[in-house]
């Protein structure tokens, strides 16, 4: 078996100094670190690369779709003002390759410093884990006090999120970015302060309903209780920072309790 | 050991015998047969007359599998049949004759999720150790990995199987069912130039079907394709055709062949994704194509590519494995009957629900 290569950038970042560097790559986009206008400016890139496996119009109407959905959730949030990455640069028609042909297409973001929620509640556990024996019953309470505060702060932004009339698809705490305040640095476990900024609008739709907003914190709150068992008793805390931050909260939280009850049991013939 | 297999969940009757040498060598296909009940071209098959034909030729292929495997009923040492999913009266007529075997022989039965039976057939001829898993065939459309004992559904189709989508636009068209529509249609897609545009429906790592069979049935409604009349014309000129072909420009309005390309691409095209999608969360690098729909040469084709741009590979089989056959649960039953697992005769129903995930895989790590 050989060896994994991404393939080519498309043009003009195949001949950019320094070289974009890889974060990560998912099954339909690389995500790579680069500058914006000039070298000081940080700037994430995703990239759609052209899936050759696929007929070549259906490849082109399919990348452009999606990466223009995606650009236009993030434009229309940014305008309201939700902590989103903001929108820099975009091409859906991007050529690559030796030939310059049709190479995918991409889409050039803010750079949002910090970490991902899913590492800052890894840690925190972590740290749990690890002095839980030596603190005493209000350290604990503290402590917890802590996550509670970061879970309604994320309630908070998935609610303003869905006020702008946009679900996200595909929340978990590997989308969400803690974006530390300037110098600040706490005593105990780990910093939890700062605002929680929301990434990834892969998968984003414009959607007003309740349905596909119940949706959206119910793959949170699962993704949550299978990467995080600790946090998960605390995940209430989100719900009522969700509640309290716009007026058609309390019916899309209505609407999750059926979405839980739902499940998969259907099952198919063969 | 040798187990005897007995399948009858679709329109194949399958009766297959298998030998699990005690000395740990690989396992033996002794015997492999099935009988295919075949519709007229424009009709699905019916349950009742599915069930029909399984009875009629249960024991004819029983017996010619015996024969062809050189063993006697004293050498088998159990029955294995498929407990679902599937349509329930062939289900049936196939599980009353497993009964009645175990009854007139005196061996223990062991009841069979017929998904599992699939995989664990191509995890043995191809080889793959830990694949992710396609699932595709007329009635299941699943994307399975494995995880700490079960066959875990990480995606799969919300409404109609991908395998009933191609069947039914065969129908549209009156395509001959004859070996298998889907056959057919791939046959004729070969053909195919212009891709049409259809919706194309992933959801995650689900996906759906009816849209897009709806939209292509008024598409060929529009442009007049579809129909007995049609079909018979189209026959004709494929005869002329070898004649006149060098004068052919590009059509502008679509033929079926163009159809059968189109809903082809589409959909193959959701299939590959979501099996994408699916590998790059479990981290897996191999993908195992099992089911009737697997035998597809564009969609292995397809998958080989999307696996090749990832670094790994892609397993399929060919269609004595794919479509549903007798060894497949021989296969899965012997290795269950192997960890003690044993279906009472008072247990031994099938029924038309049953997920891949139920199962305990208790075989492997």
């Amino acid at each position: 078996m050989e060896d994994y290569k991404p393939p080519a950038l498309p043009s003009p970042f195949n001949n950019t100094e320094p070289p974009p560097t890889l974060l990560a790559q998912g099954a339909e986009a690389h995500l790579y670190k680069t500058t914006s206008l000039n070298p000081s400016t940080p700037a994430a890139l995703k990239i759609r690369p052209s899936k050759p496996y696929r007929h070549p119009i259906l490849d082109r109407r399919l990348t452009r779709q999606r990466i223009l959905q995606e650009a236009r959730c993030l434009a229309k949030l940014v305008r309201e003002g939700v902590s989103v990455p903001a929108l820099l640069a975009l091409d859906w028609e991007g050529h690559g390759g030796e030939e310059g042909g049709w190479g995918g297409a991409w889409l050039m973001m803010e750079w949002i410093e910090g970490d991902l929620v899913r590492v800052v509640l890894e840690q925190w556990e972590a740290w749990m884990k690890k002095n839980q024996a030596s603190l005493d019953e209000s350290q604990i309470e503290q402590e917890e006090a802590r996550v509670r505060g970061l879970l309604k702060k994320m309630g908070a932004a998935i609610g303003a999120l869905h006020k702008a009339g946009v679900v996200h698809g595909d929340l978990t705490t590997s989308n969400l970015i803690l974006r530390p305040l300037a110098g600040a640095d706490g005593v105990g476990s780990v910093s939890t302060e700062g605002d929680v900024v929301l990434i990834d609008f892969g998968l984003a739709s414009q959607s007003a309903q309740d349905e596909d907003r119940a949706v959206d914190l119910y793959v949170l709150e699962r993704a949550i209780g299978s990467t995080h068992p600790r946090s998960e008793p605390l995940f209430d805390e989100l719900l009522l920072g969700y509640r309290e931050s716009y007026k058609g909260a309390p019916s899309a939280l209505k609407r999750l309790e059926d979405v839980r009850m739902r499940g998969r049991k259907r099952s198919m013939l063969g | 050991m040798i187990a005897i297999g007995m399948e009858g969940s679709a329109n194949k009757l399958g009766i297959g015998i298998m030998l699990h040498p005690n000395d740990g060598s690989p396992p033996q296909v002794l015997a492999n047969i099935r009988h295919t009940y075949v519709s007229p071209p424009g009709e699905g098959f019916l349950p009742k007359d599915t069930a029909r034909h399984h009875r009629a030729w249960v024991v004819k292929l029983v017996k010619q599998a015996l024969k062809e495997a050189r063993v006697s009923v004293d050498d088998v040492d159990c029955i294995c049949f498929t407990k679902g999913p599937g349509m329930g009266a062939p289900l049936q007529s196939v599980v009353v004759a497993a009964r009645m075997l175990s009854l007139l022989w005196g061996k223990e039965l062991v009841g069979v999720n017929h998904c599992v039976g699939h995989i664990e057939m191509g995890r043995l001829i191809t080889g793959a150790t830990n694949p992710v898993v396609l699932y595709v065939s007329g009635g299941n459309t699943q994307v399975i990995a494995y995880s700490s004992q079960r066959y875990r559904i990480f995606g799969e189709t919300l409404d109609m199987a991908v395998g009933n989508c191609l069947d039914r636009f065969a129908r549209t068209l009156h395509i001959s069912n004859d070996p298998a529509p889907g056959y057919n249609i791939e046959q004729l897609a070969k053909q195919g130039k212009q891709l049409v545009d259809l919706p194309y429906v992933v959801k995650g790592m689900d996906c759906s079907f009816s849209g897009i069979l709806a939209a292509i049935d008024g598409l060929a409604r529009e442009w007049g394709l579809g129909g007995e009349e049609k079909a018979k014309e189209d026959e004709q000129k494929n005869i002329q055709k070898s004649v006149i072909t060098a004068n052919e420009g590009l059509e502008s309005t679509p033929t079926r062949a163009d159809l059968c390309f189109s809903l082809q691409e589409t959909v193959f095209s959701m299939l590959v994704e979501i099996t994408e999608r699916a590998m790059a969360h479990v981290g897996s690098k191999q993908v195992l194509i099992v089911g009737g729909v697997g035998s597809n040469e564009r969609l292995q084709e397809m998958m080989g590519i999307m696996a090749r741009d990832r670094g790994g590979s892609v397993y399929a089989t060919d269609e004595r494995f794919c479509i549903d056959n007798g060894i497949m649960i021989a296969q899965a039953g012997m290795l269950a009957y192997g960890t003690g697992f044993r279906t009472p005769l008072e247990e031994s129903t099938c029924t038309q629900r049953f997920r891949t995930d139920e199962v305990l895989v208790k075989w492997r790590d």
